[in-house]
């Protein structure tokens, strides 16, 4: 089997994390984002994996060189000279996604959830149908488009974008599988599969709706990006991961929802948690408190710091004393000197802070 | 050797508002600066004058809020007499210091009399002001200090004549800009002072026959009504101080002044600050009987008063943590004043900015809690001003909390 993997651009919407490294490889609770879901496609049987990029970073290619290797597939990126909408790319990666008669995955790359591949592709066996689209429950509909079914049927009966009534609450989790055949339908030009694509495949009654069960999150952007890892923990905590620290043997955890990397160092004294993701080579010192936020790989956070709602970002260093809170994003290698509060700020890479930043705002 | 005199002026519970939240518990004089009470710092500089023998303290505060204090400072300056001197109502500084001119007069009468304002925070170079005024014929000698060209209208503002040192002019609290050189509240005045305030008093009442608009009553301001007509009598002289100088209105005010006498102290009697150590940074002052975790971080510009508890990586700097308060582990107190009995959970941080040169109106610089304040673990109070007996369990920022 097939996938193709809408990575887009410059993921600016998760600067500053995104100005040091492609957005795929920002690591997730501790794993490449993309690896999350090239790690479940492999799963349900995919070979080929095609990343639908409108830049070629370098480093991206190395790394998933490796992984190519590791898990015995082909990656292949598809480089738009113009952006080509969510559609367009599948006609640009034709030749891999149309090779064989079997169906393909289409994902987008910002979306987190338990990726139920293997049930998904059942599914859309099993219907025969053109095309199956996984959708999730959300208790606000009207800021999305709705996806409405034939009564008693999985078939999609149309989509409605920002309905002002209530017509249902199930919303298009940008996860897709297709019969090759939707090929023909997309031409290799701008082209939007919500908009375009879709609504053609309704018409001929040829599209499915699969609900996903469990946590579902565009992480996207850093506020997302913190409540999606507070998801993923706690999908870790009911799934009795044994990657989360035992409260029980670790008596700093508090409150569960606490994933720590082995080669992390952590003191005693410190208390982390709830939803708290410690990266690889990251120091926490004496009497630091942790809680809803990722501290990326190689960062240190010294003694007495209180950190919450939050990132920080790669060998970065928040001072002692010091309180960080309310969506801060350190870039990588931002250092907070000792005894400052940190409100809301955006500091990118290589930054020092010696005064405080009172209100939210983005240091340049 | 002249018989010298002091009198601190330490006005009453109607005046210092500006303290509050503070001043709502503990009377102004008495308010902890650098460990000590405000009042001590004017008079442990006069007891230090060649020939002063005798105190006095005015005031309206009742008999019984003062005692305590002139108990311990009698002890403490065992040969200088103590006493305080209570108006029935307020008289103004000139109509107080008139009032009670008899009791500053008695035997052994003294040739010179120095006055201190009770809101300044100076090095009170008395010797100097001294030898200043014994060279000269005036009437009286005035403290005077350099400000910033933006602040000078805030306070009283003199005109002297660079040569010789005499005040040529002086106005209260001016409209328009006349000098950034301004009155540091201590004065050293010839025991004919009484006669000059005498002259001012029947000054007023002259003219409070003539306009109806003069109320003729006893009050009587030292600086409108007795210093502006000895300066245009050229009776007045001033000594310029070079070092520090603050006027304590506001409870912000409190920490600055409180950081500039214990930076004082560290160079002048370094006994009475804590030890410096890898967990004290000088200077600091910390009273005997409070307990701090040797974990803890303190200083610099830090007082901690009595039985105050701090637990376990705890962190004080530029603050004053007033008696019987508690800091829970992890916590961090900046920029800050914490009121008696306060209790700061563990994680919490109590935070402000520095005390600006010029205040701005509705900005909070230093975060004040009063008395018996409750922040609950982890939150977060930023430049606020928080009245007593409040429990906080959320953050706050730039906000007075009632």
């Amino acid at each position: 089997m097939k996938a193709l993997i809408l990575v887009g651009g410059f993921g600016t919407r998760l600067r500053p994390l995104t100005l040091s490294w492609p957005k795929p490889l920002v690591e997730f609770c501790n794993k490449a984002i993309i690896l999350h879901q090239i790690e479940a496609l492999v799963k349900a049987g995919v070979k080929d994996i095609v990343l639908a990029v409108n830049y070629r970073p370098e480093v991206m290619v190395s790394v998933l060189k490796k992984t190519e290797e590791e898990l015995g597939i082909t990656i292949t990126f598809s480089v738009e000279n113009e952006p080509l909408d969510t559609a367009g790319p599948l006609a640009l990666a034709r030749d891999i996604l149309g090779k064989d008669d079997s169906p393909f995955f289409v994902l987008n790359a910002d979306v987190t959830c338990t990726y139920p591949f293997e049930a998904f592709r059942d599914f859309h066996l099993a219907h025969g149908c053109e095309g199956s689209i996984m959708v999730t429950k959300v208790a606000e509909p009207s800021n999305y488009g709705v996806v409405v079914t034939k009564p008693g049927t999985t078939i999609i009966d149309r989509f409605v974008e920002k309905p002002v009534e209530f017509v249902g609450n199930r919303i298009n989790a940008g996860i897709y599988i297709f019969h090759p055949k939707v090929l023909d339908r997309i031409e290799l030009r701008p082209t939007s599969i919500e908009k375009e694509v879709f609504p053609a495949i309704v018409a001929d009654g040829q599209l499915h709706s699969y609900d996903l069960q469990g946590f579902w999150m565009d992480v996207g952007q850093p506020k997302d990006y913190i409540a999606g890892t507070c998801l993923y923990l706690s999908h870790l905590t009911a799934t009795h991961s044994s990657l989360l620290s035992d409260p029980t043997k670790n008596k700093w955890v508090y409150g569960g929802n606490v994933l720590v990397d082995p080669t992390a160092e952590v003191d005693p004294t410190a208390v982390l948690g709830p939803n708290v993701v410690i990266g690889a080579g990251v120091k926490i010192g004496a009497g630091v408190r942790l809680q809803r936020c990722i501290i990326l790989s190689n960062a240190v956070v010294r003694d007495h710091a209180w950190v919450a709602n939050s990132i920080v970002g790669w060998n970065s260093n928040v001072g002692r004393w010091t309180r960080v809170e309310n969506i801060t994003v350190l870039g990588d290698d931002v250092t907070i000197k000792d005894e400052l509060y940190v409100n809301g700020a955006s500091v990118l890479p290589h930054k020092s802070i010696s005064t405080s930043i009172t209100e939210p705002r983005i240091v340049m | 050797m002249a018989v010298t005199k002091g009198v601190i002026l330490v006005g009453g519970p109607s005046k210092g508002t500006r303290m509050r939240p503070l001043s709502l518990d503990c009377p102004k004089p008495l308010l902890p600066i650098a460990g000590k009470p405000m009042i001590w710092h004017p008079l442990a500089a006069l007891a230090q004058v060649s020939g002063l023998v005798e105190i006095i303290i005015i005031g309206f505060y009742e008999d019984s809020v003062m005692s305590g204090f002139i108990k311990d400072a009698k002890r403490e300056f065992p040969n200088i007499t103590i006493t305080y001197l209570r108006e029935y109502r307020p008289l103004g500084t000139a109509g107080g210091l008139y009032h009670f001119r008899d009791s500053i007069l008695r035997a052994p009468t003294p040739q010179h009399i120095f006055i201190c304002n009770i809101d300044v925070a100076c090095s009170f170079p008395l010797a100097e002001m001294m030898t200043l005024h014994s060279k000269h014929r005036g009437v009286g000698t005035i403290l005077s200090v350099t400000v910033k060209k933006e602040t000078a209208t805030q306070y009283g503002c003199i005109v002297t004549d660079p040569e010789t040192q005499q005040m040529v002019h002086y106005v209260e609290k001016p409209d328009s800009w006349i000098s950034n050189m301004v009155n540091g509240g201590v004065y050293l005045f010839d025991k004919t002072l009484f006669d000059e305030i005498k002259v001012a008093m029947d000054d007023k009442t002259a003219r409070a026959a003539e306009d109806p608009l003069v109320k003729p009553d006893e009050i009587l301001r030292l600086e409108q009504d007795v210093i502006v007509p000895l300066a245009a009598a050229k009776k007045m002289y001033v000594y310029e101080t070079k070092s520090f100088w603050r006027q304590m209105k506001t409870a912000a005010s409190a920490v600055t002044a409180s950081s500039l006498y214990l930076n004082n102290f560290a160079k002048t009697s370094p006994e009475l600050l804590a030890k410096p150590s890898a967990s004290i940074i000088s200077p600091t002052f910390i009273d005997p009987t409070a307990s701090i975790d040797p974990t803890a971080k303190i200083g610099p510009n830090v007082a901690i008063g009595p039985h105050v508890r701090i637990g376990k990586g705890a962190r004080v700097k530029d603050a004053i943590i007033m008696e019987g308060s508690v800091l829970e582990q992890h916590s961090c107190v900046l920029n800050s004043i914490v009121g008696t009995d306060c209790h700061i959970g563990p994680w919490a941080r109590v935070d402000g900015a520095p005390e600006p040169e010029a205040e701005v109106k509705g900005q909070i610089s230093v975060t004040v809690l009063a008395t018996e304040v409750t922040l609950a673990p982890e939150t977060l109070v930023r430049s606020c001003i928080v009245l007593p007996n409040k429990s906080l369990d959320r953050n706050s920022a730039n906000q007075v909390l009632l």
